[in-house]
């Protein structure tokens, strides 16, 4: 009996041990207190000796007292400023004028100009300046015959398509384009082959109606192009409209040569490579100032490759203000090229909407991402589209503080 | 610092140096190599992971390998979704890691068969994009009514018939906890803490474990107030939300601040920056004046710029399909890999039963190209051969100015298919984007052109009105 005693004891003593040493802290976090009730055991005082640590004594005392404040070890708010990251960018955006008018020597009724950035675009909480020091802009597309165009965009130009002035009349009176950027498509020899001295009579009446500065593109064929614009320099000269474009397909000894002592710009066009990129803008600089270059790294829809677009477009931009010299010309977007991507004019199954409105929202969405990347001249078509765009700019170019109280509890709101 | 390339051999020196090829790899080294490219996890090493020698070596990988952002995870009993974890700030220094989820809302004044309904949405949101599916992922749940009990019924139902991850949005404390009380196997995302309730709700984080969104819209200092107390009272998963200002007070305060923390997480290994964003399109529902489709039609643009400029989860509204079609297609390109093309191998596919006079198709490798020809051909029920050249991934439209779509391209597929012992005809129905190459083509191939629609929906139209060798030859000759 005695040795029983003596086993249960010393067993019970262990077991409390173990239980306060290890235990207690588990124990006491779980329940806030706790106790033991022992059945036909008798347990002496004197005999039970338990070391309990001090700091364990400390949190036996403190922890309910912390559980009735917070639970957590820290009580008050850590006072903590955000500090504006130190940003080092060498690089600058050449600056670019577009268009020319009376007192600069051409006949526009206003002029642009366009890069001039030390920054990428929204990278400073305060002050836009060094971010956007010249707003981006937004040139409507025209062509010089009717051609298939979605159904969204055509219900706004339909009865003006055969006229590439009255397009162009439509796009600057009705809905306020700044640009415009005139295709000469039919010059194509695998579509009407028009002669370049016809095709340029168009671009003679286009400036005639209207008076915003243009761009004139030509067909994508290098020979005929390079032939066109040739011409076009010849009769456009002092009015500082932009050529659309000029790439590594041409003899570029010949129509940069050429064009080097008119005043258009040119945009040059690399697809997708900024190795190209470089290229083209190095042969350019052995006969244009840079002042006269905008370069296009190709863009393409969402959906439709403008991961690559996107991605060699900041790519470019990021270079340049690192400081490569051969990427600091500003960049043209043709956005416009959002269309080709289905969802923008496919009819689809009625759960994906209308496809008046999945066009527009195509082309202004891919807009966005090319603004953010860093483009600063904009080739587009849908009205809407274009609107909203500028609307975005306006929002971007200004700081206006933001009000909290303005979506604070959007969580508990009824949002209909 | 920016984001740099880790070396595998720095990797490799670390790692057991066994070779005992328990993760599936050849050697360590290999193991080593993909480690650094993201292409694998360190996980796979099982001796690292579980042997008490190496706990050290893993400490120290798991360090040098280290996401810029924080990667936390949400999870419903059945699925998990994964926010954060980027290394990079740009996508082309490396690639993006885990897409941005989309969360729909559901309040707890709605009726059920409007919360069944929104359900509904989000679980058959499906749209198939390059052979892939396109869905939404996770539905938030705000408390309107404020009432503990309430809220609680209406986690609880979702929670019953869904199985995607939750959400759980509310300013108070005491219906966060009701809410909490219906998901014990659950991992939510509490949404948020606050500078007025910072104390109950992260005790909430502490307690449970789980992840926590600090809230502070327009007042960065105090975001940051809030993100360093929680993380320093012992929270580990926290997310942030500067506040989603749309229109125009407050679109560019939001764009900057979303692109400054990132910058800070990337640049600076600023740990308070590099926690994930938050981003909530949703509230254009409350600042945009007019009509609903005005509302979404915001909502939508405000997603695809917070996608682009860095939010790693996007709370939406909308019901519309429209709305989102945009954002994940997006998402999807924003998370490619930027290292490797989305291509296809070139080389001729088979589609349907074709003869020997049936039609031979030319088109690039670009995956979506490829995979939008192949549907067009399939639905229109033609059989032909369609070569694949290599445009290295480049759709038709950009490949032809690019000089990616090369007749000597085609003619090698020609060549080692040996088409020509297939079809009798030697006819080549190429992209009408690809129209003016129409020379060249002929020229190096040997092969007649014939310029197809701009479009390939109009191949099975075109197949049925143009195609007839015979007649053809009558044509061109033979």
């Amino acid at each position: 009996m005695e040795k029983d005693k003596e086993k249960i004891k010393n067993k019970l003593m262990n077991d409390l041990a173990n239980l306060l040493g290890n235990k207690l802290l588990e124990v006491l976090e779980k329940h806030g207190e706790f106790e033991i009730v022992l059945e036909d055991a008798v347990i002496e005082v004197d005999e039970l000796r338990i070391l309990i640590q001090p700091s364990l004594l400390r949190r036996m005392v403190e922890v309910p007292a912390v559980e009735e404040a917070v639970g957590m070890a820290v009580t008050e708010l850590i006072e903590t400023k955000f500090a504006e990251p130190e940003m080092k960018w060498d690089g600058k955006i050449v600056e670019v004028n577009m268009g020319a008018t009376p007192s600069e020597g051409g006949t526009r009724d206003r002029s642009f100009t366009i890069g001039g950035e030390t920054m990428p675009p929204i990278y400073r909480l305060l002050g836009v300046e060094e971010a956007m020091p010249h707003r981006p802009v937004i040139a409507m597309d025209v062509f010089d015959m009717r051609i298939p165009l979605p159904k969204s965009i055509k219900l706004h130009f339909d009865e003006v398509m055969d006229d590439p002035a009255e397009w162009a009349k439509r796009c600057v009176n009705k809905y306020h384009a700044e640009m415009i950027n005139l295709h000469l498509i039919s010059t194509d020899p695998y579509i009407k082959d028009t002669p370049a001295n016809e095709a340029i009579k168009v671009v003679e009446d286009v400036m005639q109606a209207v008076k915003v500065p243009i761009t004139v593109g030509g067909s994508g064929n290098p020979e005929k192009d390079q032939e066109l614009f040739i011409k076009i320099s010849d009769i456009v000269d002092g009015e500082k409209v932009l050529l659309n474009s000029l790439n590594l397909d041409m003899k570029l000894e010949d129509i940069a040569e050429y064009i080097r002592n008119k005043d258009c710009i040119v945009i040059a066009f690399t697809p997708m490579d900024l190795d190209k990129a470089r290229e083209l803008n190095r042969k350019l600089f052995d006969y244009l100032p840079r002042e006269r270059i905008i370069m296009d790294t190709n863009t393409a829809g969402i959906g439709y490759g403008l991961d690559y677009g996107f991605s060699v477009m900041e790519r470019a931009r990021l270079a340049a203000l690192m400081g490569d010299k051969e990427l600091q010309q500003p960049i043209a977007a043709g956005v416009t090229n959002a269309w080709a991507a289905r969802e923008a004019w496919l009819k689809m199954d009625v759960f994906w909407g209308p496809r008046e409105i999945r066009g527009p929202l195509w082309e202004t969405s891919t807009a966005l991402i090319n603004l953010l990347a860093g483009a600063d001249y904009f080739m587009m078509m849908h009205p809407f589209s274009i609107e909203t765009l500028n609307k975005i700019i306006d929002y971007l170019m200004r700081f206006s503080p933001p009000d909290p109280g303005a979506i604070m509890d959007w969580v508990g709101s009824e949002l209909g | 610092m920016p984001w740099k390339a880790i070396s595998p051999i720095e990797v490799y020196k670390i790692l057991p140096r066994t070779n005992c090829k328990e993760c599936g790899e050849e050697n360590c080294m290999a193991f080593a190599v993909k480690l650094v490219n993201m292409e694998t996890k360190i996980e796979k090493c099982t001796p690292i992971i579980k042997e008490d020698k190496y706990k050290k070596a893993l400490e120290k990988l798991t360090e040098l390998l280290s996401p810029q952002v924080r990667e936390i995870e949400i999870r419903s009993p059945k699925k998990t979704i994964k926010i954060g974890g980027e290394y990079v700030m740009h996508r082309h220094e490396l690639t993006y890691i885990n897409p941005a989820p989309i969360a729909i809302d559901i309040d707890d004044n709605m009726s059920k068969d409007e919360i069944v309904k929104r359900i509904d949405f989000v679980e058959h949101f499906e749209y198939e994009y390059i052979g892939r599916k396109l869905n939404l992922d996770l539905l938030a749940i705000r408390s309107v009514s404020n009432d503990p009990n309430k809220f609680k019924e209406v986690v609880k139902f979702v929670s019953e018939n869904t199985s995607l991850p939750l959400i759980l949005c509310t300013f108070n404390p005491k219906v966060m906890e009701a809410g909490l009380s219906v998901l014990p196997d659950s991992r939510p995302l509490l949404y948020a803490a606050t500078k007025d309730n910072w104390r109950e709700m992260g005790e909430l984080a502490l307690k449970n474990d789980l992840p926590i969104v600090v809230y502070s819209p327009g007042d960065i200092d105090t975001l940051m107030t809030l993100a360093n107390t929680l993380s320093k009272a012992g929270i580990s998963d926290i997310a942030l939300d500067p506040g989603t200002f749309v229109g125009p007070n407050g679109l560019r305060y939001t764009l900057s601040t979303f692109t400054m923390l990132r910058w800070k997480a990337c640049n600076e290994d600023d740990k308070l920056a590099g926690y994930p964003l938050i981003g909530t399109p949703i509230t254009a529902w409350k600042m945009i004046e007019g009509e609903k489709d005005q509302k979404m039609w915001w909502e939508t643009l405000m997603a695809v710029m917070l996608l682009t400029r860095y939010s790693n989860l996007l709370i939406m509204h909308s019901l519309e399909g429209w709305s989102y079609l945009p954002v994940v297609m997006w998402r999807f390109n924003l998370y490619t890999d930027p290292r490797r093309p989305v291509a296809v191998d070139p080389g001729v596919r088979t589609i349907g039963d074709p003869k020997e006079d049936s039609p031979v198709m030319v088109t690039g490798n670009y995956a979506l190209t490829y995979s939008l020809v192949g549907m067009d051909i399939q639905s229109g029920k033609v059989d032909c051969y369609l070569v694949i050249t290599d445009t290295e991934g480049i759709a038709v439209e950009c490949a032809v100015p690019g000089r990616k779509f090369l007749p000597e391209g085609i003619a090698e597929v020609l060549k080692t298919s040996k088409l020509d012992e297939k079809v009798k005809h030697r006819y080549l129905i190429i992209p009408g984007k690809a129209a003016r190459l129409s020379g060249d083509i002929e020229d190096v191939t040997g092969w007649k052109v014939i310029v197809g629609p701009q479009d390939s929906k109009d191949i099975p139209k075109f197949v049925s009105e143009k195609w007839d060798p015979k007649k053809l030859s009558e044509i061109y000759g033979n």
